[in-house]
């Protein structure tokens, strides 16, 4: 029986890649562990080997092909004895897999088409009229944001793990090390409590680090330095000396990574005076606050995302795209509800905004872009209008964002309030593996329409 | 239990200081260095008295019986090179220059100290003095310290980075972490190991597997020496051949500086790890000023009574120093919100 070659997935979060090139041909033998094509993704170019052997029977995607699904078919192998005539005959099972666990996860597959704000915000600059919008993934968005600041100040270098040779563990620094060179991208060794605290002295000795952590998992060997001598510094030395500087990396839950690699520290950065701290959601967001924190006098922490760096949005083609720091934006303007979000949460957010308004409540959905300082006010402003709130977040309930948040509204604006807050938050156990039990512990956009239709007395 | 003699001036280690030409000291520079760790005991015994009387509070790690260690490096030192080291850190200001008068007042919190009194003991700051703490968590100014030095590279500005901590933070995985990046990138970092033979109560022994701290870069092809940190001159030379090696790009340099501190570890601690023996002995032998003060006598550099006024002159900017600082009010209230950002 023929067998199969299907796209792999190369990475947890891979849905599509670019078939780049063929390596065999039609008529070819291959045999196990031989390379056969090479595959692009936004990320990487990656080898893909033959698992079984057998004979090349038919290519079914030419090269060049780009968006190739994960799982689809891309050639035939025919195992010993059979001839093309085997070709039309149904394909075996099992497939060969070319990659480790291609299946896509339930938390992708639940993944909303991106949603983009049409609101603006006041605190952001304005958009001239007839403005190229540019189609820009996160990813690159914030590229470019360390690009355009390290072309502007020669005290800004980049420093971390995988940065410059590799081009960054998710492709972030892409294209830094060519155009600034080793001095200023400087790949660290595996040493996160080192090179933070060493980034920090950096810092007092007048450069401007920005400190690339792998993902904030790895950030919490570091963690006395940012804290305790990144935050501090300037307190305790009466204003003398601060760290201006940069901790950057991707936050929160990946996919499939389980509970180590998955972790949301939004609140616990939150909680530090001495820090701000800034989780974008879109593109133009990512590009314009991390210029910002580049520039700022402060020690700032720019939690990412993984799942969004893929994600493409328009960042306007500006000189100079920069947004002020602690200013919230409305999303979508809404009547009913408030829902606060931050990060990858906004997206499900806007997602729950659509499927409330075909049921006849409006949402207001505030993306928080800044956690400290908090733009207490917007969203203030906002539940005088609405007199309802959900606050929702990746991370755990307690002592969370959304708390904070909660907290506040009710000291605030307790009179306005028609229903308690309610809030939308990560299960509270570390994240499991097992897809099923990941999906269960995530909160998405069915948890946001539960809580907003609680906090407005609807039925579900 | 520690060693009786603890400051050994005798080693079978490689790194052993070796004895070379007999180092060129003139008159001005040993009555310099007499001063300079006189005004440091002086100071630090002031310290400890206003702490007494409920003037200073918190923690409060006197430097007594390490003098020679800051003094003899900052001889070495250049006009612009940093400064870092932990928290027992009052010599290390001094030295750099700081004014005994902002010193003593933030150790009395008080609005005219260094940090405006939100500091104190262990966290103080010149930014204009090269002086970067003043670090409170035991290892952490060491990743800082070399990252200062980075910057030094970076810029190309010829300077190095004097990083101090103790025997205690050599067992921290953050100096290891330092190490590696500053010999991998050439950092120009001297790496000043005050080996007082206690972290806290702990003596070196019982919680080093490898005593010779000197030799703890060994992995990482780091040079160290061990240095006699009670001779000022000691010190001095051995700083000097480590700075000239980390100015030639040669990378980092250890020196362990076999020193001892005659107090407890902090203000709090009764120092019943050790005999009263014990102290008494290096005070008697090994003190530093004492040294100074042979070598300056035998040498005819100066007479008793030359040095008396010395002495009559540091107690009086340490009297002054006191005065100031019990004088100095205490922080305005607003000052609770300030200095916690830059504002933009």
């Amino acid at each position: 029986m023929p067998i199969e070659v299907l796209m792999p997935a190369l990475s947890p979060t891979m849905e599509e890649g670019n078939l780049a090139k063929w390596l065999v041909k039609e008529g070819d033998t291959v045999s196990s562990g031989d390379v056969i094509a090479e595959i692009e993704t936004d990320k990487a170019t990656m080898e893909v080997e033959a698992v079984e052997e057998g004979k090349v029977g038919k290519l079914l995607v030419a090269e060049g092909t780009e968006g190739v699904k994960v799982n689809q078919p891309i050639a035939i192998l025919l195992e010993d004895g059979e001839d093309d005539s085997a070709l039309d005959a149904p394909a075996s099972a099992p497939k060969q897999e070319t990659a480790p666990a291609a299946e896509p996860t339930p938390a992708i597959d639940e993944r909303p088409a991106m949603m983009v704000s049409n609101v603006s915000s006041a605190s952001d600059p304005e958009i001239p009229d007839g403005t190229d919008m540019v189609p820009t993934t996160v990813r690159d968005a914030l590229r470019d944001a360390m690009a355009e600041e390290m072309r502007r100040d020669e005290t800004v270098f980049v420093m971390g793990e995988e940065v410059a040779e590799y081009q960054g563990a998710y492709k972030v620094t892409r294209n830094l090390l060519q155009e600034f060179g080793s001095k200023r991208v400087v790949d660290t060794p595996i040493t996160e409590h080192g090179f933070a605290g060493l980034g920090v002295g950096a810092a007092f000795g007048g450069l401007k680090p920005i400190v690339e952590f792998m993902t904030f998992n790895f950030a919490m060997q570091a963690i006395d330095q940012i804290i305790n001598s990144a935050a501090k510094t300037l307190y305790m030395s009466g204003g003398q000396m601060g760290s201006p500087m940069v901790f950057r990396g991707p936050n929160g839950a990946a996919s499939r990574v389980a509970a180590q690699h998955s972790q949301d520290y939004s609140s616990w950065y939150a909680h530090v005076p001495g820090l701000k701290v800034i989780a974008p959601y879109d593109s133009a967001d990512a590009k314009g606050l991390l210029k910002a924190a580049i520039r700022d006098p402060n020690p700032v922490i720019f939690l990412e995302h993984e799942l969004m760096y893929g994600e493409t949005f328009d960042v306007p083609d500006v000189e100079d795209w920069i947004l002020p720091i602690g200013k919230a934006k409305i999303r979508r303007e809404g009547s009913d509800v408030t829902i606060v979000a931050h990060s990858r949460m906004v997206g499900f957010a806007l997602q729950a905004a659509e499927t409330l308004a075909s049921e006849g409540i409006e949402a207001e959905v505030i993306d928080l872009r800044t956690l400290r300082p908090l733009d207490t006010d917007t969203v203030i402003e906002s539940v005088k209008k609405t007199n309802r709130i959900v606050c929702a977040e990746e991370g755990w309930g307690q002592h969370g964002v959304g708390a904070e948040i909660a907290a506040r509204v009710v000291a605030e604006a307790f009179d306005y309030l028609d229903a308690p807050p309610v809030r939308v938050f990560q299960k509270d156990v570390p994240l499991p593996y097992a897809g099923i039990l990941e999906k269960l512990s995530l909160p998405g956009p069915d948890d946001v329409v539960r809580a907003a239709k609680e906090v407005c007395y609807v039925n579900s | 239990m520690a060693a009786k003699k603890p400051v050994k001036r005798t080693t079978t280690t490689a790194a052993a200081p070796k004895k070379g030409p007999a180092a060129k000291v003139t008159k001005n520079d040993l009555m310099a260095y007499y001063r300079d760790m006189l005004l440091i005991r002086r100071f630090e015994e002031k310290a400890g008295q206003l702490y007494g009387m409920g003037l200073i509070a918190g923690f409060c790690h006197l430097y007594i019986g390490q003098e020679a260690v800051v003094v003899g490096v900052q001889a070495a030192l250049e006009e612009g090179d940093q400064v870092i080291t932990g928290y027992r850190d009052h010599g290390h200001m001094l030295v750099t220059g700081m004014d005994p008068n902002g010193v003593m007042a933030e150790l009395t919190g008080r609005e005219d100290g260094y940090s405006k009194g939100k500091g104190g003991s262990m966290h103080m700051f010149s930014r204009e003095k090269q002086f970067f703490g003043g670090h409170g968590i035991v290892g952490a100014q060491v990743p800082i310290g070399t990252g200062l030095a980075f910057a030094d590279v970076y810029k190309n500005n010829g300077k190095v980075c004097a990083t101090y901590f103790g025997d205690g933070a050599a067992n921290q995985g953050q100096v290891y972490e330092s190490f590696n990046m500053a010999k991998l990138w050439s950092l120009p970092v001297i790496y000043i190991i005050e080996n007082n033979q206690y972290a806290m109560g702990t003596s070196v022994k019982r919680a080093s597997s490898e005593t010779m701290l000197h030799r703890r870069g060994a992995s990482f092809g780091i040079p160290g020496e061990e240095v006699d940190g009670m001779d000022v001159i000691a010190v001095r030379e051995a700083a000097a051949k480590a700075r000239k090696h980390c100015a030639d790009g040669k990378g980092p340099f250890i020196l362990e500086m076999k020193t001892y501190r005659y107090r407890g570890h902090s203000m709090s601690d009764p120092a019943k790890y050790r005999t009263r023996e014990e102290v008494d002995d290096i005070r008697s032998h090994h003190d530093p000023i004492e040294g100074a003060k042979e070598k300056i006598l035998k040498a005819k550099y100066a007479t008793e009574d030359d040095l008396k006024k010395i002495d009559k002159e540091v107690k009086a900017i340490v009297a002054a120093s006191a005065e100031f600082a019990k004088e100095s009010p205490e922080p305005h209230p607003d000052e609770l919100w300030t200095d916690v950002l830059v504002e933009s």
